[in-house]
């Protein structure tokens, strides 16, 4: 293995880690509340024992691994820790690390980063929303079901009767942002380091997608990799003893 | 005596403090693109049912709070949107925040704690958010979800009610599922009325409107969302699962609805209610019938006699028929799909309940 920095002491450095590990004694009560657990080959308690025993060559294996991208950041495991530690904060800093060394892209779960990049991130320096009515492609969500297919084709009549301000100024539901709003988002993107974050995505999604031997775009979703990255599941992640 | 004591000093640790007026109104990307008509009913209850004053700002944006939980979005980054946010809010002379996202008050409410902790952290999000567009901000007095807000005028809209939560025909209250959204309490319980263990702030309005709670074993399972676990077509597997396992939990209680204070909660217990349906055959309400789910925007205007189709619930995949007949409620079905002006949409097909 090359020669390293020690990745605990890095993990130090995020507020999250520092304020999600206290002093874990192993009870497994994060385990036995997480919904990830639950259906993945999943134990949040391993994963903060990892970490807690600073072994370097174990948590760069987890950095590298799809294990710490099975959480779903419920938080649940917070509420529940007799010893105030929380895992969910454990694995956000884990997963930021991970991506700042672009180990994401070793895991086929880690590789599913670029696709959020190109959907929810796209979507806030474009439209200054997460989400938004026009933002959810029918094509990526069938589980919208027929009633959301039928609102993208009404959108301006639904919105209207129900006071909404699709695309409109002032003030009101989905209105456009203004673009000054928008331009103050991306500064803040580029003085707190949110932009560099989305090109580091972006520059070890496009090393991996040649490596890959997939068709890459630098920009959209209509690309091989993305179309991988937000599809495939090897059906190696699940916890087989769970019904 | 003593037991009855000490359980109202407990309990006394979990009231928190709601502003009465004067609010500044942070809108949910989820909630306004899924349900417009809630936002829209909760400016009208309390700007003309309440008589109270909400400001709403056109330069507000998303907090980023999906990125930030779907890990794309640094944590400095988030602190410093939610810093613009308070800005506005200042600028604007406001001091009590109201949000209708239940992700964005996980956020509020973590960002605060940490600056609280982290004080470092505060006066390097105030030389980020400066550096990027000259503005300043106040830490907000009080920060209350919308389901808050509606939770502590709940009698005064009890005492203004056209229909209870009963069912018209049996005489017998409503037997309702209430869903809190994981990042109302769970993170920080003191933030959310009556903490993670017994969350009041809906069954609250459940009981002031005439309804019965049901209490089921998977109550405080997560929806499901899971953010990555949704937003990736290959995770969804882990969204869909989990919902399921709180459905069949719920189902031998035979509820009437579910009422949700998270819009992302409602819209997937919505939605994947159609997916267990298509890709299974299996349904959780009586008779084979779904189990309608609403935002408590939708519940308080179905309570104070608003038209249902001006809030939305025909928007819903699963259709809300079956409850609004046991409410007594009169359905005008050639209204529901129509324009404001009156005229005639198209009507959506293969819906679930029609």
């Amino acid at each position: 293995m090359e020669k390293q920095e020690n990745l605990y002491e890095i993990l130090m450095d995020d507020i999250r880690f520092e304020e999600g590990l206290k002093a874990c004694m192993n009870c497994g009560v994060c385990t036995a509340i997480c919904p990830a657990a639950e259906f993945y080959d999943y134990d949040p308690r391993k994963i903060v024992d990892t970490v807690q025993r600073r072994d370097n060559e174990e948590i760069n294996n987890l950095l590298k691994s799809d294990t710490i991208w099975y959480c779903g950041e419920c938080m649940s495991c917070k509420t529940r820790c007799p010893r105030g530690n929380t895992p969910g904060f454990v694995i956000m800093a884990l997963r930021t690390l991970s991506q700042k060394l672009g180990y994401f892209t070793e895991s086929e779960k880690g590789r599913q980063q670029f696709a959020i990049k190109r959907t929810v991130g796209d979507n806030i320096f474009k439209y200054g929303y997460c989400a938004a009515t026009y933002a959810v492609n029918p094509d990526l969500h069938p589980e919208q079901g027929p009633v959301w297919e039928y609102i993208l084709e009404n959108t301006d009549e639904v919105f209207e009767r129900l006071g909404g301000q699709l695309n409109g100024t002032g003030t009101g539901p989905l209105r456009k942002i203004p673009k000054e709003a928008l331009d103050e988002i991306k500064k803040i993107f580029d003085v707190t380091g949110g932009t560099e974050f989305f090109e580091l995505i972006e520059e070890h999604s496009k090393r991996k997608a040649a490596e890959m031997g997939l068709q890459f775009e630098s920009k959209g979703i209509d690309n091989e990799y993305f179309n991988e990255v937000f599809t495939c599941n090897s059906g190696n992640h699940n916890n087989l003893e769970s019904d | 005596m003593m037991k009855n004591e000490g359980k109202k000093r407990i309990w006394s640790d979990y009231q928190k403090e709601i502003a009465d007026d004067h609010f500044f109104y942070v809108r949910s990307c989820i909630r306004q693109s899924f349900f417009p008509g809630s936002e829209q009913f909760f400016l009208n209850l309390m700007r003309k049912v309440l008589g109270k004053d909400v400001y709403e700002d056109p330069a507000h944006t998303t907090c980023t709070g999906i990125g930030y939980h779907s890990d794309i979005v640094p944590a400095a980054t988030i602190m410093t949107v939610v810093a613009r946010h308070f800005a506005l809010m200042k600028e604007a002379g406001y001091k009590n925040l109201a949000v209708s996202c239940v992700t964005s008050f996980g956020l509020y409410t973590e960002i605060l704690e940490t600056w609280k902790h982290f004080p470092a952290e505060l006066e390097k999000t105030r030389e980020y958010l400066f550096k990027a567009t000259g503005r300043e901000f106040d830490i907000p007095e009080n920060v209350a979800h919308a389901s808050d807000i509606v939770y502590s005028f709940r009698d005064q809209i009890a005492a203004k009610a056209k229909i209870k939560l009963v069912n018209s025909i049996t005489g017998e209250p409503l037997k309702i599922v209430e869903h809190i959204g994981c990042h109302y309490s769970k993170m920080f319980p003191k933030s959310g009325i009556g903490g993670a263990e017994f969350p009041h702030v809906l069954s609250g309005m459940i009981d002031a409107w005439g309804g019965e709670v049901i209490d089921y074993p998977e109550r405080r399972h997560c929806c499901g969302f899971g953010f990555r676990q949704y937003l990736v077509q290959a995770n969804r597997g882990y969204s869909l699962s989990n919902t399921v396992k709180k459905f069949n939990s719920m189902k031998p209680y035979k509820p009437d609805m579910i009422l949700a204070n998270c819009p992302g909660c409602t819209m997937f217990m919505d939605k994947w209610q159609y997916t267990a349906k298509e890709l299974e055959g299996i349904t959780f309400g009586e008779k084979g019938e779904s189990i309608p789910v609403l935002t408590y925007e939708e519940l308080a205007g179905l309570v104070l006699g608003m038209n249902p189709w001006d809030l939305g619930l025909q928007y819903h995949m699963v259709q809300s028929e079956p409850l609004l007949r046991k409410l007594g409620v009169e359905i005008n079905a050639s209204d529901k799909y129509k324009t404001k002006d009156g005229k005639q949409m198209p009507v959506p097909q293969n819906l679930i309940n029609v």
